[in-house]
Parts: C-alpha cells; structure tokens; sequence
C-alpha cells in the first residue's frame, strides 16, 4: 500500500496498471516540448506535464494518462491536450476495453492561454467520442493539486470519477473567486472550507464523483477495474441518462440552492452530524453516506 | 451587439426568440422562403456570468429540442463574461452543471443535429469552453472579444511582466483576446463580417461533426504543434511541425 496523492504521476502509472505492461506513446525521449514557455522564460518538461500510452488492467487493454501535479499544477498546454486527444483517439481506433485518466490539473495553462483553452474543449470532445464508440472512460482524481477549471469539467463528461477525500474537484480555485468576490465570498485560507466545498467527501455526498476510497494506489485500482466492468456496455450518452442527470441537478438546486455551507447540504441530506465528517475514515463514511447520499451510482445520473 | 439586431439579422424571416433572466430561447427562420428551414437558438446575453442556473436552463432546451424536433439544427448565441465566480456554485458542482450542459450538445450531434456556435459579443474560458467551443463549429463577428482573462491577470498568474506579454501578443495569438486570434488557431471556423442570414444558411450547409480544429490551427499558422502531436501519438510515428 501506498499514498496516492504523494507519488508522481509517472510513479502512479505502474501502481495502477498492471505492474510492467504501460507503453508509453511519444515518451520524454522524444523531447517533444511546448513551444510557447521558453518565450516566457519558463522551463519546459520533456512529457509537457503528461504521460499517455496503453496498458493493462486486469489483464484487460487500457489506454490510459496521468497528469503531472509538479509541472505547471498540471495545467493544459497545446502539447499536453494534444497527446490526450492523440491517446483517446487511439483508444479508439484500436478498440480499447476502456480508458482511465489520472487527472491533476489547475485547467487551461495560462502561458498558452488561447492554445490551452481550445485544447481542453478538444479534450472534451475527444473523451465524448471514446463513450460514443462504446468505450467507458473512467476518472481517477486524489494528487495534491486537485481537478480544477476545464479539465473539471473534463472529469464529469467521464462515465465514472473515482475520488479520494483527500482529492478535490471544482471548477474555478478558491483564490480565483477569493480575488473576483472578495475573502466573505469565499475564504482560500479557510483550509476547512476549501476541503468541505471541493473534497471527494462533499463530491461523494452530491453525486459529482461515484466512487470513494481512501488515499491508496491499491485502493485506486481495484475501484478503477470495478468502474470499468461497471461501465462497459452503457459507456455511451443516452437521451434517458441526460434525462436523469437533468432531473438530479435540478433536485440539486431546489433542495440546497439556498444552503450557505456544505455543512448545511449534509444536514439536510439526513448526515447525523455534519460537523464529523471531515473526520471519519473512508469506511465508516462510506458506511454513514449509503444512507445519505444524493447521488446515485453512475456518471451520467 | 444587441441581441434583437442579431436575431433580426440572422432571421429576416422572422424569429420567437425571448430573453429571460440574460438566457435566450426560441427559433428561427434560416434561409429564403423555398428550401428554408426552422433553428433551434439559445444562448445568453448582457456578458451573463454563466451559473448553474442558465447552464441548466441551456441544457434544457437542448434536451426539449432533441425529444420534440429531430435533426433540427441547433445555434448557440455566445455572449458572456464567462463561469460565475461564486462559492454557492462551487459548492453545488458548477463543473457538473458546466460539462452537463456539454454533453447534452455533444448528444444533440451525435443525433444528428448540426450545432453552431456564434459568439455575437463576449467569451470567456469557463463560459465559452461548453458552448460555443463544443459545437460542431464556432464563428464570430469580427468585433467579438474572446479570451482565456485579461493581460494583467496573466501577468500575476504567470508572473510575467505585463509589457512582456503585451509585446508577444502583438504577434502571437497564442496571448491577444480576439476573434481573429480564434481564428488563427482554429479555434473559430471563421469570421461573419456581413450578411448574417447567408453566412448562417452557408454554415448549415457546410458543417460536420469532425473537429479540425487542429488542423485548421496548422493550416492557418496558429497552432504549429497541435496536429503533429495529436497524429504521432494516435498513429504512432514522429512529430514533424509545420
């Protein structure tokens, strides 16, 4: 067993694939890097933040890329899109069982603004074209710098997003809307706050993420194989799913659009006592919320 | 640009477009009198933030237009000053409401609805990336502002002075707000300088649902790696930039 959240990306791969079978596309060795940092006098990274390549998991083809948290948090360069959508678009021209992204992402980079918010919306799109052919793509979020801006969207056009509490997923970060609104808005050095509004707990409670586990690669895998068998066979956006997932977000609306704090939203979810449960383990919340939970069991509902 | 001079643009013809609460819904007339065919609009107006609220509410008749009108084209009117910047929205998970509303228009293509997206006055990151820019194709007046956020504040984010990015952006559009910027990076298909109406009904002749984005991007000279990389990971060879 091993913390999730404090390996790299390169180092999670082999811990969540089967051991030894990840093939890299375009790895470091082809030095294919951004073109737009070294104007800006910023470093440059081999893989541009990115890995992406094909492998197994459970002995099943998985095509598959981890973000890279330490390299610009993650964020979206025109390289770094561009190899996901390479990758998903490969996943499915060679008919993969599945796809699993490993996202750590602050969302567009900001030093490649223009390319950058193009290529997540291409991201988008790409990872829509793998569920239309079938192909369930599956969500992976637990490093230390969260899913944020595009690619949180990004992660909800997956079929399922598995989190760890410890994991954060939103759109805009806290000292973006701390900046625009002011600190009554939303305090980013409120720690507590930050966690109950965009950690895998709150996300768990709601519905945005289907699966929690505790911050451990084993953890991790075995939640990602048993998303895949999940997902496969109803990989594909359907009108009665989008149905649903209308109707659950408009319920989101009507029953906490009011609410001022996530500690409300758990109050009114029926949570015994809401102010415990930043503090309970991922058993005995997984245990307390399955009476408790919004959110129903797949991505799209 | 005023909403109602664009609608009455686009649809000489007549058109029930109605704003409420900066979302706009209806339809209109496309094209001459033979051969003239019924679009589905929505979109927002006024620079709306776009909160959870008016992505839903898109989503909807997205979702109503797909149940009620087969195959009936859909555009996208793009006016807005991008995601709200709020904790509520947080709180409730805007980024499911944001890619909720992204795939009910990915849906919407793959039923075969050809989907436009036209930004007629603002866009901004969040509140572009699930409209305009998940068409099957984007377009822009000329005098549009588009943009990721202003230079300043890419200036702290970066930590690059701002003069430094005001002097790369005059040439490369990888920095400058602008429609033309878009455009070059193929980010827009292209730009309706005049004669909404036959630029509209050339458009729904002429879209798919491929993304060329990137080679578009290659083509014009705005994105010089984005193609090459997408196509050596997915066959496999080399980068070879343009």
């Amino acid at each position: 067993m091993s913390s999730y959240l404090e390996l790299s990306a390169r180092q999670r791969i082999p811990h969540i694939f089967d051991a030894g079978s990840f093939v890299e596309f375009l790895p470091p060795g082809a030095r294919v890097v951004s073109p737009h940092l070294a104007q800006l006098d910023a470093p440059v990274s081999f893989d541009d933040g990115v890995v992406v390549g094909r492998g197994l998991l459970d002995g099943q083809v998985v095509f598959g890329a981890a973000q890279e948290g330490g390299f610009m948090g993650g964020a979206v360069g025109e390289v770094h899109g561009a190899k996901l959508v390479g990758m998903l678009g490969r996943a499915v021209d060679e008919g993969a069982h599945a796809v699993l992204l490993l996202l750590e992402s602050g969302g567009v980079r900001l030093h490649e603004a223009n390319a950058g918010l193009i290529a997540v919306s291409e991201v988008m799109r790409a990872i829509l074209d793998v569920r239309a052919a079938g192909i369930p793509v599956i969500v992976a979020v637990g490093g230390a710098n969260g899913c944020f801006g595009g690619m949180g969207i990004a992660a909800r056009c997956a079929n399922m997003v598995i989190m760890s509490e410890e994991g954060r997923l939103a759109m805009s970060g806290p000292e973006v809307i701390e900046t625009a609104n002011g600190v009554e808005e939303f305090d980013s050095k409120d720690r507590a706050l930050v966690w109950r509004t965009t950690g895998g707990k709150h996300r768990y409670l709601l519905g945005d993420c289907q699966v929690l586990v505790a911050d451990d690669t084993d953890a991790f895998r075995a939640a990602a194989i048993a998303a895949v068998a999940d997902a496969r066979g109803s990989a594909a956006l359907t009108l009665e799913a989008l149905e649903a997932e209308q109707e659950m977000l408009e319920r989101r609306i009507r029953g906490f659009g009011d609410a001022a704090d996530p500690l409300e939203v758990w109050r009114r979810l029926g949570v015994p006592e809401p102010a415990a449960v930043p503090m309970l383990e991922a058993d005995a919340f997984l245990a307390m919320a399955a009476q408790h939970c919004a959110g129903p069991g797949t991505g799209d509902r | 640009m005023d909403w109602h001079t664009l609608a009455n643009s686009l649809f000489p013809d007549g058109h029930d477009i109605v704003e409420r609460d900066n979302f706009l819904s209806g339809t209109g007339r496309a094209g001459a009198a033979e051969g003239s065919q019924t679009v589905a609009v929505i979109g927002t107006t006024e620079h709306a933030p776009i909160g959870i609220e008016i992505a839903l509410a898109q989503a909807q008749a997205v979702l109503r237009t797909v149940k009620e009108h087969p195959g009936r084209p859909i555009l996208i009117l793009v006016d807005t000053q991008g995601q709200r910047l709020r904790h509520r929205d947080e709180m409730l998970g805007i980024n499911s409401y944001m890619a909720h509303l992204g795939k009910c228009i990915d849906f919407a293509r793959r039923q075969e609805h050809k989907v436009l997206g036209l930004v007629y006055d603002q866009a901004l990151s969040g509140g572009f990336i699930t409209s305009g820019l998940i068409a099957d194709a984007c377009f822009a007046l000329p005098q549009a502002t588009i943009r990721v956020m202003g230079l300043p504040a890419m200036a702290r984010i970066t930590k690059v002075p701002e003069e430094r990015l005001t002097e790369l952006a005059k040439d490369n559009p990888v920095f400058a707000p602008g429609a033309t910027n878009y455009l070059r990076m193929g980010g827009l298909q292209a730009l309706w300088e005049h004669g909404l109406a036959a630029a509209l009904v050339e458009a729904l002749a002429n879209v798919d649902a491929v993304d060329r984005r990137m080679l578009l991007g290659q083509e014009r000279g705005g994105r010089h790696m984005a193609q090459a990389v997408a196509q050596a990971v997915r066959t496999g060879g080399d980068v070879r930039p343009a």
